[in-house]
């Protein structure tokens, strides 16, 4: 009786230990998924009887990783693809967000550019990498290129729509004040972006990795791709899956970066109900 | 908006007077005539045509009239968001050529900043108009304890519910210090409690302070409790067919002004005007 009463009691007033308390459980199934798909990963393929040489189990690519760490020089790579993702990722951003606040602020410019910068989209990307090797060589602008291009368009897009969309009784506040157009720009169209913005940079995140990996596919001598190709040369799978690992670790860290910087910019907005995207 | 309108209340007479015809004009049209151009092969659309009206130091003013009768076109030719075809827009005896800061507009939507606090929101006007900080703060902080809302100075607008949110809008206004006020259904979102005390801490403001006001509403209930005048607007396109002078005290206190009877003869007057009383023959 007693115990029920309090519990009913600590439901009703204490609704946020409540939610923690069940936040935590899942967490615990979160990690439990993890725990799952390692054991299937680990002893399946022997179950099924497929090679190792096909699907080696976790056991092997771990041993794999601790391998490569010291003789393939992996953290090098994983430097230069971070690196690499950083600068096709700022870059192309930074490029989106001009071109879309640009052909935003700008119906004459959108007008006149969209065709162009649509088919740029259209076009694929991936198939410019070969290009730009030739043009740059074996080096790390090649595959910053390819990122900067894939990541330019959803940030622009994002953007430019976020621009049209403003309110435009706000727009009137601050022009009755007698605002300048770079007030309204700073003040209010800046501003009024950034939620968008920042779902456009949270894809490009994902998308920089891939338009990396590409460029290391394509050429060069060092980075998580290249390691991927050099892997595939020897046969060796374990050290492919190490590589994809290695990448999409690469990219969650960019997603994450990108999630972090949002929920400090953003924090005048709802907390968004999803934990953890 | 606070406690001490003792000072009003002892001189009604001179808090809520006739309109006097010698004081100041501040707001005046002149034949205003404003066309807006159709979009593809539509026709032109008049929306208001031969207005004139004056709106005196002081004097609060309401129009009314059916949906669509260009009631928010004045609104921006007043502002000098948009010119008018014919005629003209005088504010404080200058032709209005385009956004000044004798006026200051609240809508119906708050337009509050999600990215800033009350206080940053209520400073919006005053940092465009390059005020210093300091003075901004002063400015914001006094407004912001006139309209109750000191507790709320560092909260988002998302904290705040939709009344708190107007009266946010209101500060925002009023700490532009603007010579007349453009007021477009600034409480028509709000629910009936708190657009009644809204209305009630509007006028007393408007009195404390010696407020010019245009007011649009299509309240009319609103419009005699809230004004020395009101104007009755026609169907599109929109131009006044009658001017209501409202001899009723107390403009200060709308609740006062609602009890009357005389206020319940006003708005028969304007249902009269806008065909309201009709309205049990149309097939609803």
């Amino acid at each position: 009786m007693t115990n029920a009463t309090q519990a009913s009691a600590i439901d009703r007033t204490a609704a946020g230990s409540g939610l923690f308390a069940w936040m935590r459980w899942d967490y615990v199934l979160t990690v439990l998924v993890a725990v799952v798909v390692l054991a299937i990963w680990e002893y399946l393929p022997g179950l099924a009887g497929i090679p190792s040489f096909i699907l080696p189990p976790a056991s092997m690519v771990w041993k794999e990783f601790l391998r490569a760490l010291v003789t393939e020089r992996l953290v090098g790579h994983v430097i230069h693809t971070g690196l690499a993702v950083l600068t096709g990722f700022a870059l192309g951003s930074l490029l989106g967000m001009v071109m879309g606040y640009t052909l935003g602020l700008s119906r004459r410019a959108e007008f006149i550019l969209s065709p162009y910068i649509l088919g740029l989209q259209i076009a694929p990307k991936v198939a410019f990498a070969p290009l730009f090797v030739m043009w740059l060589g074996y080096t790390i602008y090649p595959q910053i290129l390819v990122a900067v291009l894939i990541v330019f368009f959803p940030v622009m897009v994002n953007v430019l729509v976020a621009v049209q969309t403003v309110d435009a009784d706000l727009i009137n506040l601050a022009r009755s004040c007698s605002a300048t157009r770079s007030e309204i720009f700073w003040k209010i169209q800046f501003p009024a972006s950034m939620p968008p913005l920042f779902s456009g940079l949270r894809v490009a995140s994902t998308l920089a990795v891939i338009g990396v990996t590409v460029g290391e596919l394509v050429g060069g001598n060092t980075g998580l791709g290249y390691v991927l190709v050099y892997g595939e040369g020897q046969a060796n799978t374990p050290l492919v899956f190490v590589a994809i690992v290695l990448l999409t670790l690469v990219g969650m860290v960019a997603y994450f970066a990108v999630i972090a910087a949002e929920r400090r910019v953003l924090h005048y907005m709802p907390k968004p109900a999803a934990q953890g995207f | 908006m606070n406690g001490n309108a003792q000072v009003i209340g002892e001189t009604p007479a001179t808090a809520c007077p006739q309109p006097e015809r010698r004081r100041e004009t501040r707001l005046e049209f002149r034949g205003v005539v404003k066309r807006f151009a159709g979009t593809g092969r539509q026709e032109p659309v008049t929306a208001v045509t031969n207005v004139s009206l004056k709106v005196g130091e002081g004097e609060v003013v309401s129009i009314i009239g059916p949906s669509g009768c260009g009631k928010s076109t004045l609104l921006n030719l007043s502002s000098g968001l948009d010119k008018p075809n014919e005629g003209e827009v005088l504010v404080d005896g200058s032709l209005v050529s385009g956004p000044n800061e004798h006026v200051a507009f609240m809508l119906q939507k708050d337009l509050l900043l999600p990215w800033r606090t009350i206080q940053q929101n209520v400073e919006f006007g005053l940092e465009i108009r390059g005020l210093s900080a300091k003075e901004r703060r002063e400015r914001s902080t006094d407004w912001l304890g006139r309209c109750h809302l000191t507790n709320f100075a560092h909260a988002y607008p998302r904290q705040l519910s939709g009344g708190m949110r107007q009266r946010a809008a209101l500060a925002r206004t009023l700490a532009m210090d603007p010579d007349v006020i453009l007021l477009d259904e600034p409480f028509s979102a709000l629910d009936a409690q708190t657009k009644m005390i809204l209305q009630r801490d509007l006028a007393m403001t408007l009195v404390e302070t010696k407020r010019t006001a245009l007011f649009i509403t299509h309240d009319l209930n609103e419009a005699v409790s809230m004004s020395d005048r009101v104007l009755v607007m026609s169907a599109r396109p929109g131009t006044i067919i009658e001017e209501i002078v409202i001899d009723l005290p107390d403009r200060d206190k709308p609740f006062a002004r609602r009890a009357d009877p005389k206020a319940n003869r006003y708005v028969a007057r304007m249902m009269e005007l806008l065909g309201l009383d009709r309205l049990d023959l149309l097939p609803v």
